[in-house]
């Protein structure tokens, strides 16, 4: 994992070094999990993913619980992960792609995600932000005016169920949403279909409704749930309470996307 | 020059009832313009003055007529019997040439482009000047016995290349090649990759390439007949009668290619039957096509525009085409295909890329050749292989990625670079490796094992699996824990004694091959002189990149045996590996090519060659990979090499395009022979959408190429596809998935090595 986390192994060099000031993003710091290059996944093109360390959520489908405690992370600097971005920016050019910022929570790191943020805007670099809004109050109106994209993930429609879910409540992240609303931000929507949880359409229609009336939702990512996480468990010695959740079938993925696409929204 | 190249006049065969009347023959080369390549043999020269770059996208295509499809479908039945028991059938009796087999059909109402490499489809062809033991054994391995007069006939009156060979190597060389340190060598088969400049039958007709080659061999007339003179005359003298019995053999078929080809038809045709000639007289290890779509293209516009021809009737013609590439067959041993997974013939075909001039050299036939995936399936022949740049039109980047999502059956090389180290009328030969067309050759010189060389220096020139003393001695290795600095300076040491042993063999080879296997057909379609490279090459470069990084960078016990052989390493702490844009690692894989280069350029070459290296594996991974013991990045003894120059599996952990970038940093200069990359990536891991996917890949591909990635061999599939073909064979009989550099059917493969393709790392959206 350290190794996951490594960012400092770029060599000085052209591009390396950008217009920011290098000195006040060395003093901003945060617990990172890892990093990759992803395509098509996590907002357009090819994408510098940083996934921070710490969630305040406990949701029983994660994949990636060894991304729930700031402690399992490596303090990195924003000038460190910097110079990696600079590295991408032809790659971020020819693909249309840039920095995602994702967990993890990211806004639970609030000053180091903004700092992250406000340096790639600073030089030109497409953000976004993955979150699941849990948090969202923290994230001032600067802030979000620094993320292209926000990723929203809505995990569950119904308020007893997400707590039951997610261990966290569901109104932090409709509140986000109706801000992101009213400050115009593109957010595109995902939601994780997790059978006996997530995949009754009559639960789903008025979210999809409320999404809808946003007008800010570009698209509905409607996920399917997998067990790939679960070697992870195992090696954290958690107990991984949907071990025997079967992934949904497609006809269940298709009756919630046609939820979704009946509200007027783009699924896919 | 004068203008000794225009065309005699010719009339039409005596069958045409229109033979009486003279001048009915239509020009070739009406309506083509440009003048360098009338006076001189100049294919480049003519498809720039005549090439129509196309902007456009997919949608004038046509799909296969009934005709196509039902010759396919009469090759495809074949197909499930020579799956079954490795080979259709073999001719034992007739050692092949280019004249040696009466003309042979698929259907002969049915074909429009004929000739085949034997007297029937898939019917293969002994080629004993290679070497006759790989033709007994091929035999053998199929329930075949060769002929014995022609097995008294090649052991008392006809020496092979293999024998020549073994005659001329030296002790040190043999035990370097019988501890797998140096493998792989062309030393009892045909070299290959070399390919012949077929487009000059078409456009020249053979007549006038006689007249050219007579005209270099008399300028040598003058010079004192010492070695060198007198050996490139005779194989001039060999080249022109190579040349005649195309002309004999293109007869039995019906065809004068003594002279041009009049139509586009013709073109395709006069093409092939050199292509053909070849494929008679080589069972080379790589018998690539060529940079053929753009130059057929001015064939096909020129019908198409004065109505000979309709897009449904080109298309045809190319399928044609690409049906009769898809069935050549060479007998081989099971031990060769095992190395090579499944039965590679290396027809590459180079397709797209830049003109100097800036303008594309995409047209619609770089689409067509394409679109033969569509309309004859997927399949690993012919090597259909993209020379990619940015600059590239946007609806052929398009096309390109949906093909590769739909049928992973393309791979994809720099043309960027390609161009600005070779020219842009570059093909690929084989895999990766680039030559001028008509200009420059290659000697195959197969690899080294690198992983396996830094166990040597640790053990003093022990091979950690025998123990037999095969390198230089090396004072013992002190401590308890290896020391980076101590190791660096004796791998040194091995390398230097590698790379002067490695070109020594190369050296015995080839000038055994000239002598006793020349490619007389495939050097006929050169100019003269030729270019020619020393092709020489790395395996294990990540394992042992990442060995030096575990050296360096964690604690690494080596565990010795009773005689003080290290055959274990006890690997304590983290250390960077290369595959993960990280330079502490990456840096270390970039020296290590550098260094191992500058040791081969060091070397003397036979023929004054001039030394490159590639890093590429082809599929010999697995193999090498059982050859070599345990290593000191924590890989078990046994377990197979990452291919080419890909990172170990599962150790890139930042996705694909991280991986792609380490590559990228590897110096092109220092391996001018070609790194190739594979990856596989799940279709999901590219977008959600089909749209997605394709910008997705196009991304991926554009800035790989942007950031100086030579190579990249796309694979899009799921695991759980490839799981399901191991155990349901029957249901993927055309699943084609890019290995090392080429495509293979993937239920062809030994279970191993579908084993080792399901366990690399495959790029998803976890």
């Amino acid at each position: 994992m350290v190794l996951d986390a490594r960012l400092v192994a770029v060599r000085p060099g052209p591009g390396t070094s950008g217009p920011a000031d290098d000195d006040a993003l060395a003093a901003v710091d945060g617990a990172v999990h890892s990093w990759d290059l992803s395509t098509g996944v996590d907002g357009p093109g090819t994408r510098f993913v940083l996934f921070t360390a710490g969630c305040p959520l406990r949701c029983l489908y994660c994949q990636n619980p060894d991304t729930w405690t700031e402690r399992r992370g490596v303090r990195t600097s924003v000038a460190d992960v910097m110079a990696r971005v600079r590295r991408y920016r032809t790659l971020f050019d020819v693909t249309g792609g840039g920095v995602t910022v994702s967990g993890g929570e990211p806004l639970l790191q609030q000053r180091f995600t903004s700092t992250l943020l406000r340096a790639c805007k600073a030089e030109g670099i497409s953000t976004a932000l993955d979150t699941s809004g849990a948090l969202g109050v923290r994230a001032d109106d600067a802030t979000l005016a620094d993320v292209d994209l926000t990723l929203l993930d809505v995990k569950c429609a119904d308020p007893a169920r997400y707590r039951r879910l997610t261990g966290g409540d569901l109104d932090p992240t409709l509140r986000f949403a109706r801000r992101l609303a009213v400050l115009g931000r593109p957010t595109w929507v995902r939601y994780v279909l997790v059978p006996g949880w997530t995949d009754d359409v009559d639960e789903v229609a008025p979210l999809a409704d409320f999404l809808a009336g946003l007008g800010v939702v570009e698209r509905v990512d409607v996920l399917a749930f997998h067990r790939l996480g679960a070697a992870k468990y195992a090696a954290l010695g958690i107990d991984y309470p949907l071990a025997q959740t079967p992934g949904p079938t497609i006809d269940s993925l298709e009756a919630v996307r046609d939820v979704f696409r009946g509200a007027g929204l783009a699924v896919t | 020059m004068t203008t000794t190249l225009d065309q005699q006049s010719t009339t039409g065969s005596p069958a045409d009832p229109e033979a009486d009347v003279p001048a009915a023959a239509p020009d070739p080369w009406r309506g083509f313009r440009g003048q360098a390549w009338r006076d001189t043999i100049d294919v480049r020269d003519f498809v720039l003055a005549n090439v129509t770059p196309y902007e456009g996208d997919a949608s004038f295509l046509s799909g296969p007529t009934a005709r196509t499809t039902r010759l396919w479908d009469r090759v495809t039945a074949l197909f499930p019997a020579e799956r079954e028991r490795g080979v259709l059938d073999v001719d034992t009796t007739t050692p092949s040439t280019i004249t040696s087999h009466a003309p042979g059909y698929i259907d002969v109402e049915d074909e429009i482009v004929v000739g085949l490499q034997t007297d029937a489809p898939l019917r293969r062809a002994i080629m004993p000047n290679g070497g006759l033991r790989m033709v007994k054994d091929g035999c053998a391995a199929y329930g075949y016995t060769l002929d014995p007069d022609v097995e008294r006939f090649y052991s008392a009156h006809r020496k092979t290349h293999n024998q020549g060979v073994f005659d001329a190597y030296t002790p040190a060389i043999r035990a370097a090649r019988r501890a797998g340190i140096i493998t792989g060598l062309p030393d009892a088969y045909g070299r290959g990759r070399i390919i012949g400049d077929y487009r000059r039958v078409a456009l020249y007709g053979v007549d006038a390439l006689v007249e050219v080659k007579r005209r270099e061999r008399a300028g040598l007339d003058a010079r004192p007949s010492l070695p060198d003179v007198v050996r490139d005359r005779e194989e001039l003298a060999e080249q022109v009668r190579a040349l005649g019995e195309l002309v004999e053999m293109a007869a039995s078929y019906g065809c004068d290619v003594r002279r041009p080809a009049r139509t586009a038809y013709e073109a395709v045709q006069w093409l092939y039957l050199a292509y053909l000639a070849a494929c008679k007289e080589q069972n080379g290890a790589a018998m690539s096509l060529g940079r053929t779509s753009t130059f057929l293209d001015v064939y096909l516009e020129r019908d198409l525009a004065a109505g000979l021809l309709t897009e449904e009737r080109a298309q045809e013609l190319v399928d044609d085409l690409v049906i009769k590439l898809r069935i050549v067959r060479f007998l081989r041993t099971p031990e060769y295909e095992a190395l090579f997974s499944g039965d590679p013939t290396w027809v590459t075909e180079s397709i797209g890329g830049m003109a100097l001039d800036g303008r594309t050299l995409v047209t619609r036939t770089s689409f067509r050749y394409l679109q033969t995936l569509y309309d004859l399936g997927p399949a690993p022949e012919p090597n259909l292989t993209v020379l990619w740049s940015p600059a590239l039109p946007q609806g052929f980047k398009d096309f390109c990625a949906q093909v590769s999502a739909d049928t992973s059956a393309i791979q994809y090389e720099n043309d960027d670079l390609l161009r600005a180290h070779h020219g842009d009328d570059t093909a690929i030969a084989c895999c990766v490796s680039a030559m001028e067309v008509g200009r420059s050759m290659q000697f195959f010189g197969a690899r080294v094992n690198l992983a396996k060389t830094l166990l040597y220096a640790i053990n003093g020139g022990r091979d950690e699996i025998t123990g037999e003393q095969v390198g230089p001695v090396l004072p013992p290795l002190e401590g308890d824990v290896l020391d980076a600095d101590t190791v660096v300076e004796r791998l040194d040491a091995m390398m230097d004694w590698l790379a002067a042993t490695y070109v020594d063999a190369l050296n015995v080879i080839h000038y055994m091959h000239d002598k006793y296997a020349y490619e007389r057909l495939e050097m006929a379609l050169h100019d003269y002189p030729v270019r020619r490279t020393m092709a020489c090459g790395i395996a294990g470069l990540s394992v042992a990149a990442d060995s030096l990084s575990a050296i360096r960078h964690a604690s690494v016990r080596p565990v010795r045996d009773i005689t003080g052989l290290v055959t274990d390493y006890l690997v304590d702490g983290d250390f960077p590996t290369y595959g993960n844009d990280d330079d502490t690692a990456d840096d270390v894989a970039a020296w290590l090519v550098r260094t191992f280069m500058a040791k081969v350029r060091a070397q003397r070459t036979y023929r004054d060659a001039v030394a490159t290296q590639s890093v590429l594996t082809i599929t010999s991974n697995v193999v090498y990979g059982r050859h070599t013991g345990p290593t000191p990045d924590g890989r078990r003894g046994g377990e197979p090499f990452a291919p080419g120059a890909n990172p170990m599996n599962g150790r890139d952990r930042h996705g694909l395009v991280a991986a792609a970038l380490s590559v990228a940093k590897l110096p092109y200069e220092d391996a001018l022979d070609g790194i190739s990359l594979t990856a596989t990536v799940t279709p999901s891991g590219l977008g959600r959408t089909r749209e997605e996917r394709v910008r997705g890949l196009v991304g991926i591909l554009d800035g790989y190429t942007a950031s100086g990635g030579f190579h990249l061999n796309v694979n899009v599939l799921d695991r759980a596809t490839l799981l399901d073909a191991m155990e349901h064979p029957e249901n993927y009989p055309q699943l084609t998935i890019r290995v090392s550099g080429y495509a293979v059917n993937f239920v062809r493969l030994t279970r191993e090595q579908q084993l080792d393709v399901v366990n690399r790392t495959v790029h998803g959206e976890v």
